[in-house]
Order: C-alpha cells, then structure tokens, then sequence
C-alpha cells in the first residue's frame, strides 16, 4: 500500500454509484479506475493524452482519464463504458457500434464510444465532417474509421 | 440449409467490446497483484559499469529490483526447429544475463512494487553507469550483406532469378531505374504489450497478449529450462498487434523472474515509448529495381535489389523478393536481399512483411515505366499478367486479378482519368489519380480443435487459435454453425488458452486457411461419434444402420437417403443418457503445395488532392477489389480491407521513425510525433470482393485476406501524387516537406 503521507481516500461518483478509493496522490483517474476499482473497460494505449482510448465523460465532459490525477475527480460524476448500457440492453451508440462493425480488436472502442456519446451530447455530430473531426482525439490502429463515421452518424439520428 | 458462411454476421464478441467487458490482458484481476517496470539501457552499445540501485531499493512499496548482477542464470536452451515466427539465425536477446549493452532500450534493471505509481518512481531512482562502445547507428546500404544460413533455409533467400537478365536488359528498346526509401516503421496497436505472470509453486500461468499462445508457451519453457505441461497461456483478447505479438519478447521472460523473485503475481505492462524498442518493428529498407521492355510494354528483363536493416544480436530477414518473383509475366529477372547491421532492438514482422515493401518498390516502378512508356499504368498490368507463377513453374490454385482490377476501376471511374500528369485540378487542388496490384501469398499450417455438442442443444467449438482483431470468434462459428446445421447463436467458439486443442500462428493470413478446415473437421468428427452411438443402440431411429446410411442434417442426424425426421443432437444425446459428446479434428496442408502456388491478389485505386502552396495531401477516397478466395463473412473481411488501406495510407503519408544516430534510438516514440491516420484523415473506402472459392488450395475455398489489403495502397497513392503533381517522391512518407523541397 501506498505511504501514508501519499495516500489519499477518495469518493467519486462513477456511473451514479459512489466509490471509495484509495489511492496514491500521482495515481491517474484511469489507473484508479482500471487498477482500484477494477472498472477495466477504460483502456491505457498511451499514457500520455495522444491516443483517445482512455476516454471517459467527466461530469458529462470528455476527458482523457490518464491526463487526470484521481485526487481531482474528488466529488465528481464519472461515466466510463460500464455505465451506459442498461442491464443487457446496449446503449444507442454501442449498439451502433456492433451492427456497423466500426472496430476490429476492440481496444480502442470504449474510448471511441465514450468520445461519441460525449460529441453527441454535446451537439457536436451534426455531419459526417464534423464527426471525423470530433472524433480525430481517438485513435484506431485496425482502422476502422469510416465505420465508426458510420455507427455515430446512425445514433446520432437516434438522439444517442 | 439456409447458408451461415458468407453472411455478414456482425461480432459475436461485439456487445463484450462495446461494453468494456472483454478482457484483456492487463486485466485479469489477480490478488496480490504488483507491479513491475522496466529500466532501459540508454546508450546503443558498450557495458554496464555499475548500477546504484539503493535509492530505489529503499523507496517505499518497493519489493525488489533485480538486474543483472543478481538475476538468476536461465536456460536459454535452443530451440531445435525455430517457428517461423523467432529471427532464424543468431540468438535471442538474453535478458538480465550479463552487463552487455547490446541496443538502446535493452532492458537492465526491472523493480516490483506494490503499485503502480511506486515501481515507476522507483525505477527512476535506479542509477546505472555505462561503457559505451563504438556502434552501427548508421543504414549504409552498400554495407549489405546477404542472410545467414538458418534464413536461407526459412526462404530468405540472397538472390533469385530466371533467364538471362544482363543480355536481356542491355537489349530491352525501354528501360526505367529507380531507388525507393521506406522508413522504419512501428505497429503501434493500441493496446500496449504486456504480461502477468504468476507461478503456483512450479506452474507458471501467464496472461499475456499474444498472437500464438501455444509457441508462447514453448519459448518461455526453453527459456526456463521447464517442461512446457507447467506453462499455461491465457490470451481471450488481443488489441491489435498486427505482428508484434508472434513472438515471445524478453519482457515475458522478465515478468515471469519478477513473479518468481517477489513470490507474487506481477503485472509487467511496456509503456508506449518502451514499446518503439522492446516489440519489433518494420526495419529500415532501400530498394533498386531497373525493369526493361519493349515499346509496347511488354517486360522483357527485370532486376531489384532490396537492402534492410537488421539488428547484430540476432538475424531477422523477410521474404520482401516474393513479389517481384511471380507479380508479373517476365522472363529474365535477377533479385537480391541484403541485410545491414545495426545496433538496434530486433526488427520483426509487421503486417505483409517483406511483401509489403517489395511490392511498394514494383508497383512504383510499374507506374514509372507506364509513363515512360506513354501507356496507361492498368493497361501496363495488363500487358504482363502473369498466367501462372513462373518462379515456382506452377499453375496459381486461383486468380481473379483480373477481375479485381475490372471491378475497382469501374467502380473507381479510372476512366475518367487524364493521362497527363498536373492534368486534373478541382477548387485550386491538383487531382491525381493512381493505382496499384496486391498480392500476397496464401499459407495453411496444421491445427486442431474439439467440438462438444451439449444436451441444451449446444455446441462449443475451442481451438488454441487467436484473435488480434480479424474476427476469429466469429468467422470460425459461422464455420461451426454452418458445417453442424445449427444457428449462430447455438454456437459457442473458445479461443487464446493453451488447454486448448493445438492452433498455429495467428499471422500471414492463414488462420481461417488453416483452422476454419480445422474445425470443419472436428464438427465432422462429432457427428460421426454421435451417429456411430445412434447405430450401435438397442432400439433408436438409426439403430442398426450402415455407416453411410446415415448423414447430418439441419442440426441433426437424419438419413442420408433423405427419408424420414431429422433427429437433432440434443434429442440424440438424451436418448443415449449423454450429457455432451466431444470429439477433435485436425486439418494440415496436403499435396496443393507440390501442385499450385496460392495467393491472395488485389487492384487498389486511389485518388488524392494535393495544395501545391502547403504540400499537403488528401486521400478523400480508395476503391479496392479483392480475390482472397471464398469469404467467410463480408462483414468482418470488408473490416479487414479497409483496415489495411488506412494502414496503406499511414505508410504513404505520415509514418516514420526518427531515427537519432548519436544515441541510436527513435527519437518520435510516441502517438503524438510518430503520426499514425486518424479519423479526418479518411474520407471514403470502398471494398469489393470478386467471387471465388478455391478449393484447390484447401476445402474451404478460402485465402486468406489480412495482408494482402495492406499491399498496394501506399505506391497507388505515391502514383497518384505523382500524376496530380508531375513528381515522384521516391522516399516515403510523402511529407509536405519532402513536396516542397
């Protein structure tokens, strides 16, 4: 366990349940979140804000959550890919996200999801430009990107 | 039956990835998990002096640092038959072995903590001491010598040739010459390497990723001297890898120490600079092609010289002549491959390796004669197609290259193209229009699987296969689905565990070749176990029937005259008492071999637009069209294709390592400066599939398609610019620097 002196509890709301964390003052959002909390669907690809797949909404914001300390999310609402299903029924963009096929290995995808909801949301999806360009924060090695296009302009339709 | 294969199925494995509950190999939450990070060596090569690891042994949380002086001595025991996978001359980094410094990156201290945060802190702290020798930072490709004799024998050949290529060229009435540059590139999945280890007295399980667990678990087993029954590998899901995981790398070894060192399970996870010297790369290649032909373009003579880098500690070599060897009809060709030492890390392969780059070289060479000749570049194509694979002398199992170049320029309108270079220009940019061949060979290696069919009406399909992104999942229970009669969603296929049946590589495109027959074997194999239960009963539908009296049918046994119910599976196995039955079944390569050459071809057509003011280029669309056999599922192979033309474009236009020759390193190891596509980058991708099945190469009638969509992208775009700009930009990527120069 970390020293006392550079520990730190925490409560952060993640996906509308509060968690306590223990975690270490240079401890990343996404490292609690994988590590501490064991909510892995948030992926490390980079480590360094350059690649997208850590994306998580941060009080309806998107971050990337490894450019974020944990202590700063103290209070807040966090939402990561866990929490936008409802029981087995997917949400719109996740849906979207299987039917056109707009990953391959997958890592990148709840990055790319979170990213999607976020843009929706905040009425940043309104053509399929301006959707490349909202979503250019996350990167696809497999190369999905015109799929991707595809699945967040179709549930965007829907209101995502 | 209504047909499974060639439907467009979405994943099966999809509402696990949309939902963040695949897991990956970090992911597996063991307790009492810590955490290892590595230090690497910062000079090319000399020796370690000394390392002052005190400081680090003292911070808090640490559990242990370990490096050379008190590592244990491994095995390294040699590998009688290296897979194909492993460099096939010189030897394998031995990691914390000795104070050599063999690279920049070598590893030579790791730290075990109790988190994250602390073993990252600490491996700061550790102070190592160097020697620096003299050492090879520098590509010379006149310093070029030809592989080692273990490559060789993989195929690696130093040079190959038909005919009588000086007499022939010297007579040829039109001749081109060219040298193309490809830089150093890196895979740069998005998912990071990383393994944990965790031993229970003397077993070892790893959770690594991986793209072949099976030989995973045979290299750590030499490596430690241990009998492989003791290794178990677990790899569900692999993110991306695109060949950086074939092979066993030193930080698997050096988990497994940590873990046995701290007598705890360890998490060893590289960070993405670690990754651009720890996993391999595409080296470094330099290559020389002069063709020879007559005015009406007919290839008359043909020579090319490629030149890669290689590291010095050991050999890796590719097959990067395979192309220019059988693309085209030519009767007098010469080739060489050379290989130029360095103080690097180990290349290794990335996809089409060696394809790729011999056939960026022909392809932009082909472009150049096309104009030299005043014929257009598809016609050229045309004028040399290559009825049969005139290196091995033998018939191809398939080819539809024709149609794929008929069905892509059609749909790409290569019509409407204007000869003349600078001769298109739309809203003040210049239009280029380019085009390009792909091929790339077709494997099959032998693997098995099982198949239980269960009394819920199940089946459960497991083979020790992989899946880095392609659709492994759920390709091969389209295959399962399909050979039993039975729904999609009555399938179930486990992959990525050593427990399971024995698959090979997941690489060179040959996982649905090799495993999809595979497991239309084993489903065949269960059939045949459960109708032989059904005859030897008492009493029953099918007691006391011949063998060939019975066949199955629609998820189900039923009489192979037609006559009569289908009795399904279930219903069988409830009859006999039987919970599930199971059965194994293997496939391997046969005589097709001996009889045909197999590969997977292409057509690749490509438009961009060019500022001539900033030097920037645009791809706003690609059309590709594909013979890569019978395909499985059009959904995940599209996948595929567009997948591999955004790779293309990468390599085209922004991928490089920079390479610092002071310190021998890549001096852009990170997402932000080695520019890799993304969203915006990618307008339009189209991807067509041309009809075929070609069982002479195996029963399924498949190819195999991973590869050859990355083939051919990037010359058809570097021929597009030169037809929007008039200028050939032989070194790639085409930057806009490189543009205004």
């Amino acid at each position: 366990m970390p020293e006392p002196a550079h520990s730190f509890m925490l409560t952060i709301h993640v996906n509308g349940v509060e968690r306590q964390v223990q975690v270490d003052a240079r401890t990343t959002l996404l490292d609690a979140l994988r590590d501490r909390l064991h909510l892995t669907g948030t992926k490390k690809g980079c480590a360094l804000g350059q690649c997208g797949a850590c994306t998580v909404l941060l009080e309806d914001r998107r971050v990337v959550s490894c450019l974020m300390l944990a202590v700063m999310a103290e209070g807040k609402q966090v939402t990561t890919i866990e929490g936008l299903a409802r029981g087995e029924e997917l949400h719109p963009v996740q849906a979207a996200f299987v039917e056109h096929d707009a990953f391959q290995c997958g890592y990148c995808t709840p990055g790319q999801i979170m990213s999607a909801v976020g843009a929706i949301k905040e009425g940043r999806a309104r053509s399929d430009d301006e959707i490349r360009e909202q979503m250019s924060g996350n990167l696809c090695r497999c190369g999905a990107y015109t799929n991707i296009v595809a699945a967040v302009r179709d549930a965007a339709a829907q209101g995502g | 039956m209504n047909a499974i294969i060639g439907q467009p199925v979405n994943r099966v494995d999809g509402p696990a990835k949309v939902t963040g509950h695949a897991t990956y190999a970090a992911e597996f939450d063991l307790p009492g998990l810590a955490y290892a990070v590595m230090v690497l060596a910062t000079i090319p090569r000399g020796h370690i002096r000394s390392i002052d690891r005190m400081a680090a042994e003292q911070a808090p949380g640490v559990l242990a640092v370990m490096t050379h002086e008190d590592a244990p001595r491994l095995a390294y025991k040699p590998i009688a038959q290296r897979p194909q996978v492993d460099a096939q001359s010189g030897e394998q980094l031995h990691v914390l072995q000795d104070p050599e410094v063999r690279f920049n990156g070598e590893p030579v201290a790791v730290v075990i903590a109790e988190t994250l945060e602390q073993a990252v802190h600490a491996a700061d702290l550790v102070q190592v001491e160097y020697a620096r020798s003299p050492a090879l930072t520098i590509f010379d490709a006149t310093k070029g010598r030809p592989p080692s004799e273990g490559n060789v024998k993989a195929g690696r050949v130093p040079e190959l040739g038909r005919g009588e290529v000086e007499a022939a060229m010297a007579a040829a009435p039109v001749r081109i010459s060219a040298r193309y540059v490809h830089p150093r590139e890196h895979h740069n999945a998005i998912e990071p390497h990383v393994t944990i280890a965790h031993w229970e007295g003397e077993n070892l399980t790893l959770y690594d990723k991986t793209q072949w667990v099976d030989n995973d678990r045979k290299e750590i087993a030499h490596v430690f001297g241990m009998e492989e029954e003791r290794i178990r590998v677990i790899s569900p899901f692999v993110g991306g890898a695109f060949g950086s995981a074939l092979r066993t790398w030193p930080h698997v070894t050096l988990a497994a120490m940590a873990a046995k060192r701290v007598g705890r399970p360890v998490r060893l996870e590289l960070t993405r600079r670690q990754l651009y010297m720890s996993v391999g790369f595409r080296p470094h290649s330099e290559q020389h092609l002069t063709l020879g032909a007559t005015p009406e373009g007919k290839l008359v003579a043909l020579e090319h010289e490629v030149v890669q880098q290689v590291g010095r500690y050991e050999e890796y070599a590719e097959t990067a002549l395979s192309p220019t060897s059988h693309l085209y009809q030519c009767d007098n060709l010469w080739a060489r491959y050379r290989l130029v030492e360095m103080d690097t890390n180990s290349p290794c392969p990335m996809r089409a390796p060696g394809v790729v780059t011999g056939v960026l070289g022909l392809e932009m060479a082909m472009d150049e004669l096309a104009t030299e000749l005043g014929l257009d570049p598809l016609e050229l194509r045309l004028r040399n197609y290559a009825e049969q694979d005139q290196q091995k002398g033998l018939p191809w199992s398939s080819k539809e290259l024709r149609a794929c170049y008929a069905a892509a320029a059609e749909r790409f309108g290569w019509s409407r193209r204007k000869p003349e270079p600078r001769s298109m220009r739309e809203g003040g940019m210049l239009v280029g229009y380019g085009m390009a061949t792909a091929i790339y060979h077709s494997d099959r290696s032998a693997g098995s699987a099982s198949v239980a069919l269960t009394g819920n009406g199940m089946a459960v399909v497991r083979s020790a296969a992989s899946d880095m992104g392609p659709g492994t999942y759920t390709s091969m229970t389209q295959v399962a689905a399909e050979t039993l009669g039975l729904p999609v969603s009555h399938v179930r296929f486990e992959l990525g565990d050593t427990n399971l049946p024995f698959a090979p590589v997941h690489g060179g495109s040959i996982t649905m070749a090799s495993m999809g027959n595979a497991i239309v074997a084993a489903c065949q194999a269960v059939q045949k176990k459960l109708a032989g239960l059904a005859r030897a009963a008492q009493n029953g539908p099918f007691a006391g029937l011949p063998e060939e009296a019975i066949a199955a049918r629609e998820g189900g046994l039923g009489r192979a005259d037609g006559s009569g119910p289908v009795v399904p599976y279930a219903e069988l196995l409830r009859q006999h008492n039987l919970g599930w039955v199971e059965a194994e079944g293997s496939a391997q390569p046969g005589e097709e071999t001996q009889k045909y050459s197999s590969a997977a071809f292409g057509a690749i057509f490509v438009e961009v637009r060019v500022d001539e003011a900033l030097g920037t280029v645009r791809v706003p669309r690609m059309v590709g069209a594909y013979d890569v056999g019978r395909v499985i599922n059009p959904k995940t192979a599209r996948s595929q294709c567009i997948g591999g033309m955004v790779g293309g474009l990468g390599m085209a236009l922004e991928e490089q390592a920079e390479w610092d020759i002071r310190f021998g390193k890549v001096m852009n190891a990170n997402l932000a400066e080695y520019l890799v596509p993304v969203n915006a980058d990618v307008p339009s991708l189209e991807a067509i599939f041309v009809p075929n099945d070609d069982r002479n190469f195996n029963p399924l009638g498949v190819k195999g398609l991973a590869e050859v969509a990355i083939c051919g992208v990037a010359p058809a775009i570097a021929n597009a610019v030169y037809h929007a700009t008039g200028r050939r930009i032989r070194r790639l990527p085409i930057t806009p620097e490189r543009l205004l120069s």
